[in-house]
């Protein structure tokens, strides 16, 4: 899977899921946190979602901003994750 | 004492220590007095007065930590407000204590002058990264406009102004969830603080050499509190913004030699569910839970893993600060007890006449001292029904609305509220104010919400409706409704549809039929 299809799903789970819809500008780099798009429960509904949908394990460590603070981050994130997997 | 000589003694004894880490800043006692000087002088100069309320609408940060003490220097009280505030609910506190100046970023600026307009007591507008269209809709609507970069980078008016206030003036109003829907500011006074302060930092045995972390929001007491009593004592304080990335903190708190952790039971839930075994904190001194009870089973494993952390299980109110502290010797004793009352402060159980019981029996928890509140802000009725007569003659003292127990040896322990009002986070929220928002939102014809117990939240919001006929409503829209008008922690994480709701024989919701509908329901799926 690749990195711009990792970061359409991963946008739409944010909009459906934290949005509730409604896109806003939400901007590929934007910080989540400080955007208040998501917070400290939404963090864990995120890490949920992507060990489910892309069968990987989110460490502990592995739950920091420079992995999941953007939907840009995320998908190069879990990108990265994949391909180890493979 | 006022409260923000807490700061000034504080810039006195230790000009040089680090006060505030927050992100990359690093303030000493000096710098950050001398900062929140300057813009003390520019609020008076904007217009700020003695008695004035200054509403502080900011992330954590260091200009949060500068506005709550230039408001104090400026003479005003402060009104820090949760940075998620939505704008309708902001403008009805601006309103409400008819603030006459607000602090705050351009994150979550009104960008149309509409909002402005409908504040007409708000003068001036002290905001940090403002576009230009934000401060164009500002200044339209006849505000004044001062950039908060402009007076940190300034050089002038590092002395503080004059005070004007004695220790039973306003020092803060502290927004809290009311049973009627509509947040109560809590009136606290500067001795109100110093009282509770004081008390608190004996219990834990605060010293100069404590290092805190608080992640929790400073519009939060208890978040509020840590930079308080760490200012008062000259220790140090790290700010955080939240606990969205546990592994931050915890890394923030082996960094930073961090010896007081403050956590609430969602994030105690948070850490148990990480791996903390490769860590030490050979720093960490003390770990202290409010807000709600910690499951006796997060206190087992909480002290598996900090063996030589002190824990300390708390219980407090807005209007109170604090009731009550398990000291930690007494944790094996008796867990599920939230302790007995602080220093200097007396707590008792009555009954439903207000005379006081013996041990064993439920009744309503009162307590008495100099942290109880002045009242809630401009509601004289609300304020009577919990500040009620105490033993001496026009005194007043406070009746808590929670039911409690006492142990032969005087130990407290929680059996539930008097009000319907959920703990979620560690937050109260008003069932009222959730349902009211859900009815302003087309198609729902009734709305019930309810507190469900969670592993992480503690309680989590469930919102149960009907619709009216032919309404397509989802539960996103509901979501979305809610998003837009209510802060993170009140949001509903569950929604659910029903043809019609349960009621009681005198035709009212009965949401005691619904909770048992879902326990049933939760079981069933447990079982499946």
């Amino acid at each position: 899977m690749h990195t711009p299809d990792i970061e359409r799903e991963v946008r739409s789970f944010v909009i459906t899921n934290f949005l509730f819809g409604q896109p806003l500008e939400l901007q590929p780099e934007d910080s989540l946190l400080a955007g208040g798009v998501i917070d400290s429960t939404g963090v864990l509904e995120l890490v949920d979602f992507l060990e489910e949908r892309y069968a990987i394990k989110v460490e502990d460590a592995e739950v920091i901003p420079d992995n999941l603070d953007s939907i840009r981050n995320i998908a190069t994130y879990v990108a990265k994750k994949i391909s180890c997997v493979v | 004492m006022q409260v923000e000589q807490f700061l000034e003694n504080s810039a006195t004894q230790h000009p040089d220590k680090v006060a505030l880490i927050s992100g990359s800043e690093r303030l000493t006692y000096r710098q950050i007095d001398d900062e929140a000087n300057r813009l003390a002088h520019a609020l008076i100069a904007s217009g700020v007065k003695r008695g004035d309320r200054v509403v502080t609408f900011l992330p954590n940060s260091v200009e949060a930590v500068l506005a709550i003490f230039a408001t104090l220097k400026a003479g005003a009280a402060f009104v820090v407000l949760n940075p998620t505030t939505k704008p309708d609910k902001l403008t009805y506190i601006l309103n409400n204590c008819r603030a006459s100046a607000m602090i705050t970023w351009g994150g979550r600026l009104f960008s149309d002058p509409t909002g402005w307009i409908e504040t007409p007591h708000l003068h001036s507008v002290f905001v940090l990264g403002a576009n230009e269209a934000q401060a164009a809709a500002v200044q339209s609507a006849g505000k004044k406009l001062i950039r908060l970069e402009e007076v940190r980078q300034g050089t002038k008016d590092a002395q503080s102004p004059a005070k004007k206030c004695i220790d039973i003036d306003l020092a803060a109003l502290i927004y809290t969830s009311g049973s009627t829907g509509r947040p109560k500011g809590v009136m606290v006074t500067h001795l109100n603080i110093v009282s509770a302060a004081t008390s608190i930092t004996t219990y834990l045995e605060n010293t100069a050499d404590d290092v805190v972390i608080n992640m929790l929001p400073l519009a939060f007491d208890y978040g509020l509190y840590q930079l308080l009593m760490m200012f008062k004592l000259g220790g140090t304080l790290v700010l955080h913004d939240s606990f969205a990335f546990p592994n931050v903190v915890i890394e923030k708190v082996i960094r930073e030699g961090v010896t007081g952790f403050p956590i609430v039971p969602t994030a105690s839930a948070m850490l148990l569910q990480m791996d903390l075994s490769k860590y030490s904190f050979p720093k960490l001194r003390y770990i202290t839970n409010t807000a709600a009870a910690l499951p006796i089973e997060h206190i087992r494993k909480l002290r598996a893993l900090f063996p030589q952390v002190k824990l300390y299980s708390m219980y407090g109110l807005t209007e109170c600060k604090r009731v009550s502290y398990l000291p930690p010797d007494q944790l094996d004793v008796r867990p599920a007890s939230v302790g007995r009352g602080m220093p200097n402060e007396e707590v008792y159980i009555v009954d439903e006449n207000g005379d006081r019981v013996g041990p064993e029996v439920i009744g309503e928890l009162v307590v008495r001292g100099a942290n109880v509140m002045k009242g809630y802000w401009e509601l004289p009725e609300e304020t009577d029904r919990c500040l009620k007569p105490g033993p001496l003659p026009g005194e007043r003292v406070l009746y808590s609305g929670d039911l409690f127990r006492a142990d032969e040896e005087g130990y407290l322990y929680f059996v539930g509220r008097k009000d319907d009002i959920i703990k979620t986070r560690g937050e109260k929220v008003s069932p009222r104010e959730v349902e009211d928002v859900i009815y302003s939102l087309e198609g729902v014809a009734e709305v019930a919400v309810i507190g469900v117990p969670d592993p992480i939240l503690g309680n989590a919001i469930k919102a149960v409706l009907t619709l009216h006929p032919g309404a397509q409503v989802t539960k996103q829209d509901v979501l979305r409704h809610c998003s837009a008008r209510l802060e993170d922690f009140m949001m509903p994480k569950l929604v659910e549809f029903r043809v019609s709701l349960p009621r009681t024989e005198s035709g009212k919701i009965s949401k005691r039929m619904i909770a048992e509908d879902h326990q049933n329901s939760s079981h069933a799926a447990t079982n499946v």
